[in-house]
């Protein structure tokens, strides 16, 4: 289908004074750095997802951020699907190689968040749900996954102490990671006992507000070779949909487009969750990550609070997730999310995660959700030996 | 009967007058809120409009603490997803209400804001629920 041949990530944080534009081409050069044998010419369309212009005030992102990396000479397009904007440009990326039309595509994104206040942050954001019901009437993104929430723990018995735990794995994680936004460790007292954002949901069981960009460079299978020795094949992709009001669904407690994205994804590679060494997943919120294990096949449907309770995602478990520290440490620079999952597990893949490395990683999987999950998208990657 | 193009904008002219309506499908029965171009349930594009259930339960609630501008002087606030009596579901807020009494399968019923005359647009009257 399509194989990565090397990949990009800016440091993610609060990068002040650095633009969209700057960030990309940071995360650019390392790619460029990382793979001797492919020059900016030789890229010839590049695929780049970002969410929203509002944040920098700033649309017509494609030629924006190409131009910034002296790429005007290649075919832009900007993808937009809220959060899941990048992982869904990996997915054009691989529909472009597979075309036939290019040899060589870039795909990635890019977000610049931190200049703004808190609610102008929380506004923007919104703006990826519903706006003449949910928006309308109160809700915030916090505020939608904490009615997933509360619908989880009613129906599963999922505890505010299990979500607290995802946040304790990947906020260790992201030690492990130099280019993680923060580098702090928690406790689950610590997440329980920060101020609340959207009851049953606190401060650090939210994602952070960073600036990030991150960036893959895709080819033919049959000529990834020419470009490098450690070649990562993409093997399955899918895509799933839902309605944009949390209010239209028949289940609050699963995102019925991951679980699309996942069933197809798989179908595609010919495995099964259980062949899945390494992922990442979308925890824009806890209870995000805890429902991804569900909708993905890692646990039966109600049990990925005990997934995380017995250690199984945890560095060292049956199938480490977020070993980056996820979007809630590593961070959430909304638009680069989905990119910068897939240079993780390229990373992985490629045995050069440095102290987060999953040994005998072979097989490694991407989950990326849009919104409250109108849309998401799960890639399926492999070591090229 | 009610002739009103059945979109959106047209829900929210019924709330402004108090009203909370729906469109029922013609074909097979199906309430939508709001109004959709089609029916989800058959496809058909067939609709009358029908007075929805002034009652409903909490399916999900959360309070919220850090809004947008918008309602940054409304902070805490309540926010569900209400099943009406008839199977409908919407947001909105939960209001009149302490927020440790708040529970799944608490009983509700609808009411609306005052209808105000605005320039700019939106102009929505919104509806919102407390508890009876």
């Amino acid at each position: 289908m399509a194989s990565i041949v090397t990949a990009g990530l800016s440091k993610f944080g609060k990068r002040e004074g650095k633009y969209s534009r700057e960030l990309f081409a940071e995360a650019l050069y390392e790619a460029l750095d990382r793979c001797q044998n492919i020059q900016l010419e030789d890229i010839q369309a590049a695929f780049i997802g970002q969410m929203s212009g509002s944040f920098e005030h700033q649309e017509h992102t494609a030629p924006t951020v190409l131009e910034w990396s002296n790429l005007l000479s290649c075919e832009g397009f900007r993808v937009e699907s809220a959060c899941a904007s990048s992982g869904i440009a990996l997915h054009m990326g691989i529909i472009a190689i597979a075309s036939g039309l290019y040899d060589i595509v870039l795909i990635g994104g890019v977000e610049k968040m931190t200049h703004r206040s808190t609610p102008e942050v929380t506004d923007i954001l919104a703006m990826a749900a519903d706006f003449p019901f949910e928006q309308w009437h109160g809700l915030t993104f916090p505020g939608l996954y904490a009615l997933m929430a509360v619908a989880h723990m009613n129906k599963y018995g999922t505890t505010e102490e299990q979500m607290a735990l995802v946040a304790v794995k990947n906020h260790s994680n992201a030690l492990l990671n130099p280019k993680a936004h923060m580098h702090k460790e928690v406790t689950v007292e610590k997440v329980l006992s920060s101020r609340v954002i959207a009851w049953p949901l606190k401060l650090y069981d939210c994602s952070l507000i960073s600036d990030g960009a991150a960036c893959l460079i895709l080819t033919r299978p049959e000529i990834a070779r020419k470009y490098t020795d450690t070649p990562v094949h993409i093997i399955g992709v899918g895509q799933g949909h839902d309605t944009i009001g949390l209010y239209s669904r028949d289940s609050l407690t699963s995102l019925k487009a991951a679980k699309t994205a996942a069933q197809k994804a798989y179908k595609m590679a010919k495995i099964e969750p259980k062949d899945i060494n390494v992922a990442e997943v979308h925890d824009c919120f806890t209870i995000a990550e805890i429902m991804a294990y569900e909708d993905l096949g890692f646990c039966k449907t109600g049990e990925g609070g005990r997934l995380i309770e017995e250690g199984e995602t945890f560095i060292g478990g049956r199938i480490p997730v977020n070993t980056s520290g996820g979007l809630k440490a590593k961070g959430h620079p909304v638009g680069a999310t989905g990119a910068a999952q897939a240079y993780e597990i390229y990373l992985q893949l490629i045995g050069e995660a440095g102290k987060r490395q999953i040994s005998n990683a072979t097989i490694g999987l991407t989950h990326n959700v849009g919104g409250s999950g109108a849309s998401a998208t799960v890639h399926i990657f492999m070591r090229g030996d | 009967m009610e002739k009103k193009p059945f979109t959106i904008e047209s829900f929210y002219e019924f709330c402004s007058q108090g009203k909370l309506m729906g469109a029922k499908c013609l074909k097979c029965g199906k309430i939508h809120a709001p109004p959709r171009p089609s029916c989800i349930n058959c496809g058909s594009n067939k609709f009358e409009w029908i007075e929805l259930s002034k009652t409903g339960k909490i399916i999900s609630f959360t309070i919220i603490h850090v809004a947008p501008p918008r309602f940054a002087d409304k902070t805490p606030y309540a926010v569900g997803i209400i099943e009406l009596d008839d199977g409908v579901r919407l947001p909105g807020m939960i209001k009149n209400v302490e927020f440790n009494e708040l529970k799944i399968g608490i009983k509700v019923k609808v009411e609306f804001e005052e209808a105000v005359e605005k320039e700019e647009w939106p102009k929505w009257t919104r509806y919102y629920f407390v508890p009876y």
